[in-house]
């Protein structure tokens, strides 16, 4: 039997639709609503609630700890004071990217790191003779997200320390008496929050902070409207828009942090000496080039509309996500692939997340996106563009 | 005020049409200037607080018919574009059930199979056999119509490829367009369905912003121009703009002075002047004096050639088509600030979801069309149909938390009434109104903190829509296409140079859709370039 989040009893009442999604042997609502796209805007303009209780949680900590994590993740997690949050990947040795996930740092040797799949071996399997205890503690702390633009008003009504909490700071607090720790973090693009509470104290905190929305149109939004809004923000999906490179079959299967646009945590690879792993491989691909890079594309409204009414039908503009891959072309070569897009509703466009090869990647570069219609393919033209592709001055704010 | 004495243009009047065509004009490069009588801009298409924190679309109250063209070439996005999806309909029945429709299409099916199992299939032949007219004849939409009057090479060749894209349609689909643009709402209705319910909430449409019954030929092509729009392609589908279309203006307004275009508010025009059959600007009404050689009037046609020029330098049969020109207008709004949200008796468990669209409270088509029968006759309907939506649980900014704003589009209210006058009849309606509601929502009248009465007198008054017409021109076969506003002047154009028109008076017509701004704009910029 599939498992239930410590937020089921809530979740399962809100539920109208009966859709799950299964999440890491979890039910994970798919839509609580009719429509899914109104749980979206209720992102965009008020705030939505994200279950977000079955990702993976580590607690690591002890005198090593920092040590030990600077040389496991690619960013420099001795950057990341406590009280702050670090979006952060780790690598293999041939410098192709496991994973990603955010540390939250909340003390000097204590972290907690969420992923979306488990690597609790892989850790453990780091450790050595070093002073380091690292827990998997994914069922005991209850989570979700509590994210738009409406969040640090509602919020900071009941926790007044989040009124003040900077872009990936988190804080140690209370909600509905219980003990939580509050991140400006999230998977939206948005402003917003995640909430990190003892699972046995999760449906107090859910009630409190739904107490608190009455009245604002805040709802809990299901995977598809995060889908829609985590491809507008530009945020990378595993298992979409890469690969965890342990369990792939061929290095064309894997990414290298350059080819997903990580290239920024590298900024001073050459001047630092931290050892970590996969450093050697990422200081080699920044020397002599990666195979892809990753870009967003927008789509041309024209030749979308002129592909489409030229076979006779009314184009459609799908808000639903496809993480399908899409190829990219230029001059009839294949020159790239698009991992996940959509029509996105704040954009007024069709966007893609994409890679294509280092030369094409520039601003403004046309390129060919495939579609299929009555059983032909044809080509719309789009454009390289910056990601995220809405990002609204309130996010980071 | 206006910062200079001389521009390339001048657009009268700041409703969205005249914001979208100044726009462009500043685009291409004109110095323009856009004039607007009131204090703020968006003619219609306005949001204002009229109770403190409660935020009132007055008029116009929903998106759909914006021509998407219009979002990407003025870049809205950039400038807060924002549509909300109206994600349903619910219809009240007088028996306490309902009808509830949103996007879910097989949710759709088993709610339509509870008032009928025969309409659940006719639903989606209906959707599809409108959505198949609906493409055949939105080319028609986006380009200038020809002029039928003309011998011009030009306008053969219009109408040539007109008659080619018509030549080009399957049968059904032409029969279905006929059938439409000819005939009734209710007998189009009659063909697919049996449910009452079903059949009301759409015939509806047939009747929006016109002096028609849903029996009346002429409701099909109003139920036809009301499925012309779309929320991100979703044919048909309706938006509620961040901050309702207030919104949506101010969103028009940021891009048009981005392109270049000032706008001066509270800078009523009087006249537009000319010097031998050329316009050559206009004067304010408080005898400001500004120069232009393209002045571009966004009023109803009646504003735009019987009252800012003198009649006596236009084509006597324009003049005569122009005061033959049908207005009368019959739709009334009323808005309400709310304590609480509502609640449908039947829906009670099911919180806000239900009224996060439009609410339809016109159960049977005999209900329509008695709504009617009081209309030709001179009075407002004793029970009104009402177009309602609660746009609070849209966006919650329109309300303080917890309270609600209500729009109540409101017919048959017509402009003349039988021995009395509408100063006279304004609470009343209001009251008649309430108690419409008070019928599908007990305890309705509880929850008002505010009631503002919008009748079609106020829509003259303070917008110079004539008769408060909100269509600047009923949308009758007469008055459209080839014949908006007048045959051979349907085109942008005026008989006076460098006057022209861009309003909802111009094709393809009325509702918040920027066509006739933006086409007028393409038909001034191409005169300018023919002339060079």
């Amino acid at each position: 039997m599939y498992r239930t989040t410590p937020f089921y009893e809530r979740t399962s009442v809100l539920n109208k639709t009966g859709l799950w999604a299964h999440w890491s042997g979890y039910l994970s609502a798919a839509q609580y609503q009719l429509s899914e796209k109104f749980e979206y805007f209720a992102v965009r303009n008020s705030a939505g609630v994200y279950d977000t209780s079955p990702l993976y949680k580590y607690s690591i900590r002890g005198r090593d700890a920092e040590k030990f994590l600077s040389g496991v993740l690619a960013r420099d997690i001795r950057k990341c004071r406590p009280g702050r949050a670090q979006y952060t990947i780790w690598c293999d040795d041939d410098g192709f990217v496991i994973e990603d996930g955010v540390i939250n740092r909340l003390s000097a040797t204590e972290f907690m790191l969420s992923a979306a799949e488990p690597n609790l071996a892989y850790f453990q399997g780091l450790v050595g003779y070093e002073e380091v205890e690292i827990e998997d503690v994914s069922d005991s702390i209850a989570s979700f997200a509590f994210q738009g633009p409406l969040s640090r008003r509602i919020l900071s009504a009941i926790s007044p320390d989040v009124d003040k909490l900077g872009y990936f700071h988190l804080t140690e607090t209370k909600i509905g008496g219980s003990p939580v720790t509050v991140s400006r973090t999230g998977y939206t693009g948005d402003l917003g929050y995640e909430i990190w509470s003892p699972a046995d104290e999760a449906l107090g905190v859910w009630d409190a902070v739904f107490e608190a929305s009455e009245g604002y149109g805040v709802v809990p939004f299901g995977e598809t409207a995060l889908l829609m809004t985590r491809i507008e923000a530009g945020l990378l999906l595993i298992g979409a828009d890469f690969r965890p490179s342990r369990f792939a079959w061929t290095d064309a299967d894997k990414s290298t942090p350059l080819e997903l646009g990580f290239g920024w945590m590298f900024r001073s690879i050459e001047t630092e000496s931290r050892p970590f792993i996969g450093r050697e491989a990422i200081r080699n691909e920044l020397s002599n080039g990666s195979r892809w890079r990753l870009i967003g594309l927008v789509l041309d409204w024209q030749s979308w509309d002129d592909v489409y009414g030229r076979a006779g039908h009314v184009p459609p503009k799908d808000h639903t996500p496809l993480a399908e891959e899409t190829m990219l072309y230029k001059d009839e070569e294949q020159v790239g692939f698009a991992t996940s897009w959509m029509y996105s509703p704040m954009v007024q466009r069709h966007i893609a997340i994409a890679q294509v090869r280092p030369e094409l990647a520039a601003l403004g570069t046309e390129v060919s996106f495939e579609v299929t219609i009555d059983h032909h393919l044809d080509y719309v033209k789009a454009r390289v563009t910056r990601m995220p592709f809405y990002d609204p001055p309130h996010k980071t704010a | 005020m206006p910062s200079q004495r001389t521009y390339d243009a001048i657009v009268v009047g700041a409703g969205h049409n005249g914001l979208i065509n100044g726009a462009y004009l500043a685009k291409s490069g004109l110095n323009t200037l856009i004039l607007e009588r009131r204090h703020l801009v968006g003619g219609a298409a306005i949001t204002e607080e009229l109770h403190p924190g409660f935020q009132f679309t007055t008029f116009s109250y929903a998106l759909s018919h914006i021509r998407p063209e219009i979002i990407h070439e003025l870049d809205l996005v950039e400038h807060g574009f924002m549509p909300l999806l109206m994600e349903s309909l619910l219809a009240p029945m007088e028996n306490g059930d309902y009808l509830l429709l949103g996007q879910d299409e097989q949710r759709n099916i088993t709610e339509i199979r509870r008032h009928s199992k025969h309409d659940a299939d006719a639903y989606q032949q209906f959707t599809h056999d409108v959505a198949m007219v609906v493409r055949a004849i939105k080319p028609l939409l986006d380009s200038i119509p020809p002029n039928i009057v003309s011998k011009e090479p030009e306008e053969l060749v219009r109408m040539a490829a007109l008659a080619q894209h018509m030549r080009d349609l399957p049968p059904r689909v032409i029969h279905n367009a006929v059938r439409l643009l000819m005939g009734s709402a209710a007998d189009f209705l009659d063909d697919y369905f049996e449910s009452e319910i079903l059949k009301a909430s759409i015939a509806s449409s047939g009747i929006i912003g016109s002096k028609v019954g849903p029996r009346s030929q002429g409701s099909g092509l109003v139920l036809l121009f009301m499925a012309v729009g779309e929320h991100d392609g979703d044919q048909g589908a309706w938006a509620f703009h961040k901050g309702g279309n207030g919104g949506f203006t101010q969103v028009l307004a940021t891009a048009a002075r981005a392109f270049g275009a000032e706008i001066a508010v509270e800078s009523p025009v009087d006249t537009v002047t000319t010097d031998n059959g050329r316009a050559t600007g206009v004067v304010l009404a408080d005898g400001t004096e500004i120069e232009a050689g393209i002045v571009v009037s966004s009023l109803d046609p009646r504003r735009t050639f019987l009252e800012l020029v003198d009649p006596r330098e236009l084509p006597s049969d324009l003049v005569e088509s122009i005061n033959r020109m049908k207005f009368q207008g019959t739709s009334a709004k009323v808005n309400f600030a709310l304590d609480g949200l509502p609640t449908f008796p039947a829906l009670a468990d099911r919180g806000p979801e239900p009224y996060r669209g439009f609410i339809n409270l016109g159960p049977t088509i005999d209900y329509l069309e008695r709504a009617f029968d009081d209309a030709k006759y001179g009075w407002f309907s004793k029970r009104p149909y009402l177009d309602s939506c609660i746009q609070s649980t849209i966006d919650p900014d329109m309300a303080p938390p917890g309270k609600h704003v209500m729009s109540n589009f409101v017919q048959y209210t017509p402009f003349e009434l039988k021995g009395s006058d509408w100063d006279t009849e304004r609470e009343n309606l209001g009251d008649t109104v309430q108690a419409v509601i008070e019928g599908f929502f007990p305890g309705f009248g509880d929850l008002v903190l505010h009631r503002e009465v919008v009748t079609p007198l106020d829509i003259e008054r303070t917008l110079g829509l004539t008769e408060g017409n909100i269509y600047a021109g009923e949308f009758l076969a007469p008055q459209m296409y080839f014949f908006r506003p007048a045959p051979g002047w349907n085109q942008y154009r005026t008989p006076i140079a460098g006057y022209y028109q861009c309003g909802s008076g111009t094709h393809p017509g009325g509702c918040v859709m920027g066509g006739p701004g933006r086409l007028a704009a393409s038909q001034i910029i191409g005169d300018l370039e023919a002339a060079e």
